[in-house]
């Protein structure tokens, strides 16, 4: 339970932008273990989605180190990052992504023919209780469901690591706790590490441990001693 | 099926509407290309076809009266492979649905019936008994002016005898392909027609027994043209022999190759510049609809996809896009080839078609708008594919806007928020604002050139016949009359005035250039038929020297005091030296002009006449006619008003359908270009539209912004639309120029104007698409989510 799944040293991200310089990140410090569920939490700009994003691959740092177990994710070029994702980050995002083209079993198929060994997509959607809805169009699913299949797509290339970005952000509490849920569930059956972040309070109850953001750093860490289960959840 | 290839097909399906406009500018595009070639190869083969069936002759020459012996002696000149001397005379024909005279060319066939050079093509009948004295084979285009079948009976007068023929066949040559009548500058099947009879008829006709006036000759492969030609004319020309000439001279020949002339500059000029257009607009749309997918490319790389398999993904949809495109074109492009080819094989009265098969066009074609698509996904792809995924996924970053002009002026403060949003958006990006515009120009551009060559063919017409020659009438001769003819022309019943010419067959020559022309005698002052310079003003001829056709100079490389070499062909054959002192800008043909006391002096003759122009009393035409088909001495009577019809009727048909068919294809290629540049700017600005209406704009003011948009680039192409358009037109009339017709470079206001209503019109039918597709936005879903 205590191998490190990541660790941050002096992480920093600038992002320039014509005159402007934005500092998202100064000199981030953190490690992360195995099967944790984090919650971060900070207000808008604090560098939440920052972190997320190189965490996820999906950008580069500006300085600092990254570590993915031994794998330093800061030193990797966009390949070596393709590799990275693929193989082992799952990502929800909160406005779903799903390809509108496709259908349920299809968006999650997106997945699962480019992973070395992934679930069927019908289990996959089984686990966040969508087995009903595979031939659906995006268009024909709830914003709820849309999410559930999100994860359902991000889960079944059984990845080590979830990262979602304001899963719930875009759903009504009563969906968006459905959501958590299946999250939950998902990653206790797989012992994925998982990262959330949410401007939503309620639901830092679930995680191991909260990261606090303020200004590009974490600012405070909180750690719960019992995990409420996401049905408890109300906001 | 990989998910992806599902995806491209669903997103194919989606996208729909604007896949099929892309596919058809690229169908445009390929159309034109498959069209122009295809016709233009099946002519040339068919016409070699036909040429090598028929045994065309390579050497013509025409003679007074030569016997029959001399045939072995020109079959002796090394290089010649055959040799068949004939009878050949014009003759006018009494036919009795036309009150009119016609001109026949009759010509004797063998003892066998069969010519061994130039032979028959029988459509209906049989060739005529060598015995009988009245049976004919006629021209199936005279035939079929006159409703002639096998029995139908005319007249003719040959050599002051009128004569009853029947007719007992009809059939096609070689050597009238192209049937025109002397003194005609287009064919007319009603006025001209060729005659075959019996030798023995003819002959006995024109006391020719055992002689010949007409010779053709076959050489061997590899042979010398001008030198058989050189020792034919020896051989011929103790017997009033006029100079021989090549397959290049020969009246059919050389205004088939004319045709096929301008059908290939056509060809060569506007599909090249159609598909570069077209692929160039394919490119450009085939970018946008790929930066479109911006924020999905960014989920793929998230979700772990490699770049080569996301490029190659949005390569494969540009693909299926230009396939389709290449399909349809190609399928249109065969189909309108066969309709061209078929149409000009009518026109020429070719007896078969020959359908060429050229695969290569349809792989130029197809690769050239397969690598334009590729290159337009690419082009998007790279700048998508190099950014992070995190940062696709966003929506790009609101760009840096500026104020369009320093603040002081307070311009933004007097335009409407919705008039500065379109302005500023167009400001953002310059590039495609201007790439864009770029495309509609090109639209209307080839619209105007599309629209060009029927402007030009009305200009020529006005020129020619309106302007130049205004006679009503032009009275030819069988051989040059003195001068005294004149007078009795003008004694003849409803002749008002009359003009005399003198046409002398020359040589011309400069350097090592030399041209077969005609030099035309004509009285300075002559006010029927005037000569007409490039500013449309008359030109009075100078009293002496030459003048030349514009055309004729440039191809000798001649100016205005230059001297050039001139070989008489007529009389006492000498070779001159005469200063060029006046260049003609004319449309048709190449020609010399003198003032006729010269033209007299230099022959060292009396002066003489070949045709006189004449003006008509109309109500006494009927009198004219009979006069003249009692005039032995007349071989055909040309007249302007017919000569314009048939003009009208016949090449104009064909160029005209030609340009129909362009302008077809550019009207396509232009809405397509129109159609989606409007859709996809409405793609691109989904949210920002929708998010005007969140904030309470009204649909009506939410459209505004998006169709000013529109309407302001469409209109700002117009002018560099005409300019283009201008200049293609110009390179189209440089190709189509040639020596026997020039296009002169007219665009008239309102082929301008047209152009612009095309595209305009295609312009309001997308916007009414369009605006639809803003009425349906989902406001929602739209902020939320992409498209």
């Amino acid at each position: 339970m205590n191998q490190r799944v990541f660790t941050a040293q002096g992480l920093t991200k600038t992002y320039v932008s014509g005159e402007v310089e934005v500092r998202a990140l100064r000199g981030l410090e953190l490690e992360i273990t195995a099967g944790e569920v984090v919650v971060m939490l900070g207000p808008s700009g604090s560098g939440k989605s920052t972190l997320l994003n190189i965490m996820g691959g999906l950008d580069h740092a500006t300085s600092g180190h990254l570590l993915f177990k031994e794998l330093e994710l800061t030193g990797l070029d966009d390949r070596g990052l393709t590799t990275y994702r693929r193989e082992h980050v799952g990502f929800v995002f909160q406005f779903y992504n799903l390809v509108p083209s496709l259908t349920a079993y299809e968006n999650v198929a997106l997945v699962t023919e480019i992973s070395n060994d992934p679930m069927r997509p019908d289990e996959a959607l089984a686990l966040v209780g969508l087995e009903n809805r595979m031939t659906h169009f995006p268009a024909q699913l709830s914003g709820g469901e849309q999410q559930r299949v999100a994860i359902a797509r991000a889960i079944a290339k059984r990845p080590e690591i979830l990262l979602c970005d304001e899963p719930t952000g875009a759903l009504d509490s009563k969906t968006g706790i459905l959501v958590i849920e299946a999250l939950l569930n998902v990653s206790a059956q797989l012992g994925t590490t998982t990262l959330i972040i949410t401007h939503n309070a309620t639901i830092q109850d679930v995680a191991d441990r909260v990261f606090l953001f303020a200004d590009g750093q974490i600012a405070g860490i909180h750690k719960n001693e019992t995990r409420r289960a996401a049905s408890e959840l109300s906001w | 099926m990989l998910v992806l290839d599902l995806k491209l097909l669903r997103d194919l399906r989606r996208l729909w509407t604007q896949v099929l406009a892309i596919a058809l500018v690229i169908a445009g595009g390929v159309a034109t290309l498959v069209l122009a070639v295809g016709s233009l190869r099946s002519l040339d083969e068919t016409r070699a076809a036909y040429y090598e069936r028929s045994a065309f002759a390579d050497v013509f020459a025409v003679v007074r009266r030569a016997p029959k012996t001399l045939v072995d002696r020109i079959a002796e000149i090394p290089g010649v492979a055959m040799v068949e001397a004939r009878i050949a005379k014009l003759a006018l024909l009494d036919i009795p649905d036309m009150r009119e005279p016609a001109t026949g060319m009759f010509i004797s066939l063998p003892e066998s019936g069969e010519p061994e050079l130039n032979r028959l093509y029988m459509r209906s009948g049989r060739t005529p008994d060598p015995g009988s004295a009245d049976e004919v084979v006629i021209s199936e285009g005279f035939a079929t002016a006159h409703a002639f079948a096998s029995g139908s009976r005319f007249s003719a007068i040959l050599n002051a005898h009128k004569r009853d023929l029947v007719v007992v066949g009809i059939a096609l040559s070689p050597e009238f392909i192209y049937a025109i009548g002397p003194g005609d500058r287009m064919p007319d099947d009603t006025r001209f027609g060729v005659v075959w009879m019996s030798e023995r008829t003819l002959a006995s006709a024109y006391n020719l027994d055992d002689a010949f006036s007409s010779v053709n000759l076959k050489l061997l492969r590899g042979a010398s043209e001008p030198e058989v030609i050189s020792r034919l004319d020896e051989l011929l020309d103790p017997y009033g022999g006029s100079a021989a000439y090549g397959r290049k001279d020969q009246t059919s020949q050389m205004f088939l190759e004319h045709g096929f002339d301008m059908l290939r500059n056509m060809s060569t000029t506007l599909p090249p510049i159609f598909l570069l257009v077209a692929a160039f607009l394919v490119n450009l749309t085939l970018s946008r609809l790929v930066a479109l997918e911006r924020e999905q490319i960014g989920l793929f790389k998230a979700l772990g996809y490699r770049n080569t398999t996301i490029a190659s993904h949005y390569i494969k949809l540009v693909l299926v896009i230009a396939a389709i495109g290449v399909v349809i074109g190609s399928a249109a492009g065969t189909w309108l080839g066969i309709y061209v080819t078929k149409l000009f094989g009518d026109y020429y009265r070719f007896p078969f078609l020959v359908f060429a098969k050229s695969p290569d066009v349809y792989v130029m074609a197809a690769l050239l708008s397969f690598v334009a698509a590729i290159v337009g996904a690419i082009r998007a792809l790279r700048e998508i594919v190099g950014l992070s995924p995190a940062v696709a996924m966003q929506p790009p970053t609101p760009p840096h806007f500026r104020h369009l002009l320093p603040e002081w002026l307070a311009v933004d403060r007097v335009l409407t928020q919705p008039t500065m949003m379109m302005l500023r958006n167009i400001s953002r990006h310059p590039i495609r604002a201007a790439l864009t515009t770029l495309g509609i120009a090109l639209a209307t551009a080839i619209l105007i050139v599309s629209l060009f060559t029927a402007n030009a063919i009305d200009q020529l017409v006005d020129v020619t016949y309106f302007m130049a020659d205004r006679q009503d009438a032009s009275i030819g001769f069988v051989d040059k009359r003195p001068e005294g003819v004149v007078m009795q022309v003008a004694r003849l019943p409803g002749v008002l005035a009359t003009e005399p010419y003198r046409d002398v067959s020359v040589r011309i020559r400069h350097g090592t250039i030399e041209r077969r022309i005609m030099i035309s005698g004509r009285a300075r002052d002559a006010d029927l038929s005037r000569i007409i310079d490039t500013d449309l003003r008359p030109v009075t001829l100078p009293e002496s020297g030459l003048a030349i056709s514009n055309w004729l100079a440039g191809t000798l490389g001649v100016g205005v005091g230059d001297v050039v070499e001139v070989d008489l062909l007529e009389g006492q054959r000498r070779t001159v030296s005469l200063p060029v002192t006046a260049l003609v800008e004319d449309y048709f043909g190449i020609r010399g002009m003198m003032e006729a006391e010269a033209l007299a002096r230099l022959m060292r003759e009396a002066p003489a006449v070949n045709s006189v122009n004449v003006t008509l009393d109309d109500s006494r035409l009927d009198d004219l006619y009979a006069a003249i088909k009692n005039m032995p001495t007349v071989a055909g009577v040309s007249l302007q008003r017919v000569s314009l019809a048939s003009f009208r009727a016949t090449l104009a048909v064909t160029i005209t359908t030609m340009a129909g068919i362009y302008t077809a294809l550019a009207a396509i290629i232009a809405f397509g270009v129109v159609y989606n540049n409007a859709r996809i700017s409405l793609s691109e600005r989904a949210r920002e539209l929708a998010s005007l209406r969140v904030l309470g704009f009204t649909r009506g003011e939410t459209m505004r912004i998006l169709l000013l948009e529109l309407a302001l680039i469409t209109l700002i192409a117009q002018p560099p639309g005409w300019v283009i358009g201008y200049g293609l037109a110009w390179v189209m009339k440089t190709r189509l120029a040639g020596e026997l017709m020039r296009v002169p470079m007219v665009l008239e206001n309102l082929t301008y104007a047209l152009a612009s209503a095309i595209v305009l019109a295609a312009a309001l039918f997308s916007a009414a698409i369009v605006a639809r597709r803003v009425t349906r936005l989902d406001l929602v879903s739209v902020l939320k989510t992409r498209e």
